[in-house]
């Protein structure tokens, strides 16, 4: 009966439901996917296992690469170094942005007025363009390097949203009574404002995980990314560029499909999730 | 008018710290690079002596305070700086390489627009129909497109298998037109040169398409929903009413109304364009500033990827400040 009730709600909510769906179940396929990369991958992804450059074929699904390696093992594999990179990168905003965006808006005064030129003047700067520079003088190759770099374009992202919110709820009935119960600010703030945030944040970071995994790809596919031979998605395109003249199509086509594939899960569920939660919001 | 001028002062005002944020910024983290940039430009063997002089001939060896402080005097003085791989004053450099991008970004800017208005006016006017539902999709799959690989496709269809246009470049070698503009489609037509014309268009659509669809979702969403919320108003009602024709109710008096709302989502664009346009350029070794930055990265060319990185800074500022001031100049209520 409780099934059947849920799923009445699932039907009434129409087309955003089913935008969930959809991308959940495209996140989760790759989730899994990477997660038993070991036992789905055919070949070593970073060991020569045949002749190179080999067209698709029964025995290798997308095909080798320059090296004789088997790209479908590439892509299986690859998935793990964009997730790691990714979730880390979305974890490292996520904490920066939030506490400052409270911060900032429940404070007010200087401290909020530096913060934001700050963070306006991240938010207005080309994302990937920030990426390039961090990556460039953080060094690139190290996982976390590269996660940082992808980080502090997103950061903005959280801090504007949050500190809106906070500015309208800080003047709030309910924050006015604790106040008057004696919380302390810290309490206030995290524990009576964050949670009415919190559908807004899932919204941004749906959104966030989606740019991040193109920022990364772009990253690798600059050069900037993980170093060889770490199979990851945009690295892989990067080596597959140079054969593109010869007509080699596989180098190239399956890589960047898993890229666009997991950016449109996610954008899917992101939509769905903010069609869901901000009603209000669809118009814009 | 007073409003408007008072607006236009302290909107610049308000550029000047962002300006200043930003060098400040760029300055302390490109200084905290991996590599020395003279060791870069020396080789690994040059003489520990060798590498002391090119260090004070380049006034690397002073109180990083103090090359702060003559960077950001001479950024205010137009002087970027010279590049320790060219030599070459890196202002000049940029310069060379930004109407290539400019280019790239107009050809990719009037796509984008097309597909945009066209997709988000017919999805519009069949609201709620499969037409409607595949722009959606398209709005959703084009922002996901990532642009290198779109690009790729591209190239690999249209210059490799079926051999209609030119791989990659900007142009023939061979027909790249006298500069005066530095942009080669207005440069082949003043000249009155069809040929090199003909190679700088057929150079240009495959990048400039990749980028404009890319960019095109956003615009096919707010068209969209611009239109849908315009064509219920009474004004369309009574247009219908008084029997106007249909294309003329569409484009006269409901696609004209969504103009200004196009207008301010290009400028709050012009980030996402100049950062797509690096992935294009890098897909297409098309020689702008993105390309440019790329390459200097790999060589530690300090003042030439500060001085990027500056340009860039410099023309979101300046964009977005045309873009407020225009709207404050259409709409008042912006001003107070």
């Amino acid at each position: 009966m409780k099934f059947k009730g849920a799923l009445r709600e699932f039907k009434r909510a129409g087309l955003p439901a089913y935008m969930c769906l959809a991308g959940g179940t495209i996140l989760f396929v790759i989730i899994l996917i990477s997660l038993l990369a070991p036992f789905i991958a055919p070949y070593d992804p970073i060991s020569s296992v045949d002749r190179p450059l080999l067209p698709p074929s029964r025995k290798h699904l997308m095909g080798t690469d320059l090296h004789g390696r088997d790209v479908y093992s590439r892509i299986i594999y690859g998935g793990r170094v964009v997730l790691l990179i990714s979730a880390l990168s979305v974890a490292i905003s996520l904490t920066a942005g939030v506490p400052l965006g409270l911060l900032s808006g429940y404070v007010g005064g200087i401290l909020d007025r530096v913060l934001s030129l700050v963070m306006d003047s991240l938010y207005s700067f080309p994302g990937i363009i920030l990426a390039i520079a961090i990556a460039a003088m953080l060094g690139s190759g190290n996982l976390l390097n590269i996660a940082i770099a992808i980080a502090v374009v997103y950061i903005p992202m959280y801090f504007r949203m949050v500190r809106g919110q906070v500015l309208s709820l800080k003047e709030s009935l309910f924050v006015e009574a604790a106040r008057a119960i004696g919380a302390s600010d810290i309490t206030i703030m995290f524990t009576y404002i964050l949670p009415h945030i919190l559908p807004a944040i899932v919204v941004v970071l749906s959104l966030n995980v989606a740019d991040a995994i193109l920022t990364e790809a772009g990253l690798s596919f600059l050069g900037l990314g993980v170093n060889p031979p770490t199979p990851d998605w945009g690295f892989d395109l990067r080596d597959g560029k140079r054969y593109l003249p010869s007509g080699y199509w596989w180098l190239i086509t399956f890589p960047g499909l898993m890229i666009i594939i997991a950016v449109i899960g996610i954008t899917l569920l992101g939509e769905g999730l903010n069609d869901l939660f901000n009603p209000r919001l669809r118009e814009s | 008018m007073a409003g408007l001028r008072a607006f236009i002062i302290s909107r610049i005002l308000l550029t000047i710290p962002m300006i200043f944020i930003l060098l400040t910024v760029v300055f302390y983290v490109l200084r905290m690079m991996p590599g020395d940039p003279v060791i870069a430009m020396l080789g690994e063997k040059a003489s520990p002596k060798l590498i002391e002089e090119m260090r004070a001939k380049l006034g690397l060896n002073r109180p990083l305070i103090y090359q702060y402080i003559d960077y950001v005097i001479g950024i205010l003085k137009g002087d970027f700086g010279k590049s320790t791989w060219t030599q070459r004053p890196v202002l000049q450099e940029i310069l060379d390489r930004f109407p290539a991008t400019l280019e790239l970004a107009i050809f990719a800017t009037l796509i984008s627009l097309g597909i945009g208005v066209l997709g988000g006016a017919l999805a519009a006017y069949r609201e709620n129909t499969v037409i409607d539902l595949l722009f959606r999709i398209i709005g959703i799959v084009s922002y996901s497109l990532f642009i290198p690989w779109f690009g790729m496709i591209l190239q690999m269809v249209f210059s490799v298998k079926l051999g209609l246009l030119p791989l990659s470049s900007r142009i023939d070698p061979l027909l790249r037109p006298r500069r005066i503009t530095g942009l080669y489609v207005i440069d082949s037509i003043i000249t009155g040169d069809l040929k090199a014309l003909e190679s700088a268009l057929a150079h240009l659509i495959l990048p400039s398409v990749t980028l404009g669809i890319v960019l095109s979702g956003i615009y096919i969403r707010l068209t969209r929903n611009n239109m849908i919320e315009i064509l219920r108003q009474d004004f369309i009602r009574a247009a219908r009413a008084r029997g106007v024709g249909e294309s003329t109710v569409l484009v006269r008096h409901a696609l004209k109304n969504t103009l200004i709302p196009l207008l301010t989502m290009m400028g709050l664009q012009f980030a996402l364009l100049l950062g797509g346009a690096v992935l294009t350029e890098t897909t297409f070794s098309w020689p702008g500033m993105g390309t440019f930055l790329l390459e200097r990265i790999d060589y530690r060319d300090f003042p030439a990827i500060q001085g990027t990185i500056v340009f860039y800074g410099l023309l979101v500022a300046l964009v977005s400040l045309i873009v407020d001031i225009f709207y404050a100049y259409i709409d008042p209520r912006i001003r107070y």
